[in-house]
């Protein structure tokens, strides 16, 4: 169903984004007026959306239609919601659940595991491997632009490195560490959106924090020998 | 400082180093494609791509009703902005869907009925109706303003055509530079001004200096010399025809007067019985 034509209030221009920063005042636009409300939700969201599927698939195909799917069905579950329950609406962990949701959904109809040994891949990255950690990194923020070049290209690599590590994780401890320290979520927050209590979500976190912590120590352990070896 | 103090020290610094590098890993920019997408997958944004005419890159826009707006455009940012202020609503970049693609192609190729649909929504009423009646016009022919203002009903709102054909906001598909002056001059084109009006008109194999000398010499209609009809210069029944072959008339008058009757296919003026 379309909206109606003229007599519309005009749309929330992309370029306000100041709507962006609070959830409540997105509810509030949602409640006066669905499309206009939607149209900036969209805008503002969707590299938060993005990313969280990017960090949880490694894909930036899948990422992309993951994301996309989520808004889309948010605005079919905004259809079907009273103006009290819109305006109402804690949008972080409204939106993350429904992304978390489809994530899973994607998950299981596609029923493969994504296990990839840490070792295998630290030792023997091939070029694609290495080349679709790049891909993964491509839309990084650089940072500190005014810094250092061999600084950043060094933050580039550790930071590829790490997102390759997280999509090694188990797949609870990697959507609990993504939605807290990547997407900035509260465990409550988190609780709502994956539907678990949020003591398993908060000792999911910290395993797979844990779990990459002895991964880059291994790595510069493997490292260390490397260079000692060398220099014999 | 002692090795155990040492160690617990720099695995604080990456304790704290591997909490930046996280939250550095979730600020990614999206491709505009995700909300946009989404968007037009609602029916709040409309898809748009662009094709080749014999004027140039044309850019257009589409939703479930039909065309919503099209512009000769080689920066996609322009145009963006332009759809924005035409219909208000943002675009996504999609493949036209094969009906689309067919019947945009067919119109371009000069396939007068390519069914193409348009949304009109944001029009009135008046500038709905000049606008279709001027996707009657044939390719290869035109109609003055007149003509359009006749057909609709509204026979004095010449001038009202004029200004409706300026908001037209699928140019080339409503095929608006098909409308002319009847004084031989060709009249405005918000696309591109008279030089496109002529280029385009020319690309659709309209005689234009024909047509000019016409007007120069105060003649309106033309038919052939052995036939019973008048017609507009560029009627197909009689553009193809020599000027060997060709009779004209200053006005519908004086075609009446010599015993000819309006052409039913383009349809000029009838003059009215004196008294």
């Amino acid at each position: 169903m379309r909206p109606n034509g003229g007599g519309q209030p005009p749309r929330l221009r992309p370029r306000d984004r100041s709507i962006c920063a609070s959830d409540d005042a997105l509810a509030a636009a949602l409640a006066r007026d669905l499309g206009a409300g939607f149209e900036a939700l969209a805008y503002c969201w969707q590299d938060r959306i993005y990313a969280f599927a990017l960090r949880m698939t490694g894909s930036p195909s899948d990422a992309e239609d993951l994301a996309q799917e989520t808004l889309v069905r948010a605005w079919s579950a905004l259809g079907d919601y009273a103006p009290d329950r819109v305006r109402a609406l804690q949008i972080r962990s409204w939106l993350f659940q429904i992304a978390v949701n489809l994530g899973r959904n994607r998950a299981r109809a596609m029923s493969r595991s994504v296990s990839v040994s840490l070792e295998a891949m630290e030792d023997h990255a091939s070029p694609d491997e290495r080349a679709y950690r790049e891909l993964n990194l491509a839309r990084l923020a650089d940072g500190d632009p005014a810094g250092n070049p061999e600084e950043a290209l060094e933050r580039r690599q550790r930071l590829a490195e790490l997102a390759a590590r997280l999509l090694a994780l188990p797949e609870p401890h990697r959507l609990a560490l993504t939605l807290r320290h990547i997407e900035g979520l509260t465990y409550p927050e988190i609780a709502l959106a994956t539907g678990l209590p949020a003591g398993t979500v908060k000792s999911h976190a910290s395993r797979g924090a844990a779990e990459l912590r002895r991964a880059i120590e291994r790595e510069q352990a493997r490292e260390a020998y490397r260079v000692e070896t060398e220099m014999k | 400082m002692m090795a155990q103090e040492h160690d617990q020290a720099s695995s604080l610094v990456d304790a704290r180093r591997l909490r930046n590098d996280l939250r550095s890993l979730g600020q990614t920019t999206a491709p505009r494609t995700v909300a946009e997408s989404a968007l037009a997958r609602v029916g709040l944004a409309d898809w748009f791509s662009s094709v080749e005419t014999p004027l140039g890159l044309v850019y257009f826009s589409w939703n479930d009703t039909g065309l919503s707006f099209a512009t000769r455009e080689d920066d996609e940012t322009v145009f963006r902005e332009a759809a924005r202020t035409s219909h208000g609503r943002a675009l996504a970049l999609a493949e036209p869907p094969e009906w689309l693609a067919n019947a945009a192609r067919a119109w371009l190729a000069g396939d007068d009925q390519a069914p193409l649909s348009f949304d009109l929504a944001r029009l009135t009423p008046f500038e709905r109706a000049v606008l279709m009646k001027t996707r009657e016009i044939p390719h290869g022919e035109v109609r003055p303003y007149g003509w359009i203002a006749r057909e609709i009903g509204n026979p004095r709102a010449v001038r009202a055509v004029g200004t409706a054909l300026a908001h037209n906001p699928t140019p080339v598909f409503i095929p608006c530079h098909r409308v002319v002056r009847s004084d031989g001059q060709l009249g405005a084109y918000s696309m591109g001004g008279q030089q496109a009006k002529r280029t385009i008109l020319r690309a659709e194999g309209v005689n234009l200096s024909r047509l000019e000398s016409l007007a120069s010499g105060g003649l309106r209609y033309v038919g052939s010399v052995s036939g019973d009809y008048y017609c507009y210069p560029t009627c197909h029944g009689v553009r193809d025809l020599g000027p060997d072959d060709l009779v004209a008339f200053r006005d519908e008058t004086s075609a009446r007067a010599a015993g000819r009757r309006p052409c039913e296919t383009c349809r000029p003026p009838v003059a009215l019985l004196a008294g």
